[in-house]
């Protein structure tokens, strides 16, 4: 591994956090930006997917393109979410803006290509807004046994179930969404409570949003990463040290060979390791081990709440920040075209 | 029009209009949750069960919420 790549970690610091890989740092290096070696480096992995989360490698980028994209899915990858309450009716013991707020938080299975921002003067129409009902009783059970205190054998709807929206589609809606009506991706979110006499009747208009305008439009539950523990073994493990220097990793980092007890690090495992740097507050290791991460080497887990497929978030990203780039150059070009001795207007100024 | 503006701030009915209808207004009773009407300068109890507490009901109209 080459030493340039490694950010250190020592008992109370860590070192060499900032990449130096810019022109002018290294005398007689070119590390001017290149696509042809930025392509050489650039490594996407897919390690595992799941129906709710992906597991994937970015490796060969700087960190602030690693975090751009962790940005974006979490506040710029938009979502469907319901907007605006209703409430005709509700006598359940949550109060009405408690149970709006809750319900705003539902995920969704729309698909947020299939609709169009609403801004804040736009009528409501089929293309920007999705309505539901919501409504429930809750009534007594007349053949309930007498000895139960369980509310699902004495009452009838005495939740409020996620499960319960009913979609009403308006104008083109029945044709777009026909092979995936809208609903919540878990029908079996509990909303409210209720008991015998309690109802809540309202309405529902869900539209498309941006994490960054409220958390409800995250598509992911989390997006995360994290750099790639590195385990540098200085000199051999002595023999009868082996098995407690392999318990001061995470199960799995370290090998020890049954027969030699030769300690080595398994390459392919060692990602599972906390870095806890246990293995530095015992004085027999000193000199012994290097522990570091890999500056440019980025472990991603991003759990998808919403509509998205967990694989479909980063290429959502991607598309997002290259429509920013593309206005961006726009920008530029602007500047370019403008007449070259014109000061910068700053504001109204 | 003047005169009809003036007729309507005496508190005589108008003409042409029909008189507004009086809503019997409903209370529930804390005690045993019975729907009691009970009109003005009536004693507030309930019918039921003679608890003298009582809640005024819901509105009925539409309240507009954002859900943040």
């Amino acid at each position: 591994m080459d030493a340039r790549r490694l950010v250190g970690i020592h008992a109370e610091r860590v070192t060499d956090v900032s990449s130096r890989d810019f022109p002018g740092h290294y005398p007689d290096e070119d590390h001017s930006w290149n696509l042809k070696k930025f392509r050489k480096n650039l490594t996407v992995q897919v390690r595992r997917v799941s129906q709710r989360s992906i597991d994937f490698d970015l490796v060969g980028v700087d960190a602030s393109i690693a975090n751009a994209f962790r940005r974006i899915i979490i506040a710029e990858v938009p979502t469907i979410c319901i907007e605006h309450v209703y409430v005709y009716n509700n006598t359940s013991v949550i109060v009405d803006e408690i149970l709006a707020q809750r319900i705003g938080l539902i995920p969704l299975n729309i698909d947020p290509k299939k609709m169009e921002m609403k801004e804040a003067d736009d009528e409501s129409t089929d293309r920007n807004t999705m309505v539901f009902e919501l409504a429930l009783e809750c009534t007594r059970k007349k053949d309930a046994p007498k000895d139960t205190t369980d509310p699902a054998l004495l009452y009838e709807n005495h939740e409020l179930l996620s499960g319960h929206l009913v979609w009403t589609p308006a104008g083109e809606q029945n044709e777009v969404f026909r092979d995936k009506p809208p609903a919540p991706t878990n029908p079996n979110i509990v909303i409210a409570k209720l008991r015998p006499g309690q109802g809540i009747q309202m309405t529902l208009h869900a539209v498309k949003g941006f994490g960054k305008d409220h958390a409800k439009f995250n598509p992911a539950a989390t997006a995360s990463y994290r750099l790639l523990p590195h385990i540098t073994i200085k000199k051999p493990i002595p023999v009868h040290l082996a098995e407690k220097f392999q318990k001061c990793f995470s199960p799995g980092v370290i090998r020890v060979d049954p027969r030699t007890k030769a300690v080595s690090v398994d390459e392919e495992n060692k990602r599972r390791d906390t870095v806890s740097r246990e293995v530095l507050r015992h004085p027999e290791f000193d000199g012994y081990v290097e522990l570091s991460r890999v500056r440019d080497f980025f472990l991603f887990n991003i759990e998808s709440e919403s509509a998205y497929l967990p694989q479909e978030l980063l290429p959502e990203a991607i598309s997002v920040f290259r429509g920013k780039l593309s206005s961006i150059r726009r920008a530029a070009q602007a500047l370019l075209e403008a007449p070259a001795d014109e000061d910068v207007v700053m504001g109204d100024s | 029009m003047d005169q009809q503006n003036t007729n309507s701030n005496n508190n005589q009915p108008r003409a042409g209009f029909a008189p507004p209808v009086r809503e019997i207004m409903e209370y529930s009773c804390a005690d045993c949750g019975a729907t009691n009407e009970i009109k003005s300068r009536e004693p507030i109890r309930c019918r039921e069960c003679g608890h003298r507490i009582m809640y005024k009901k819901r509105t009925k109209r539409m309240v507009q919420f954002e859900a943040r």
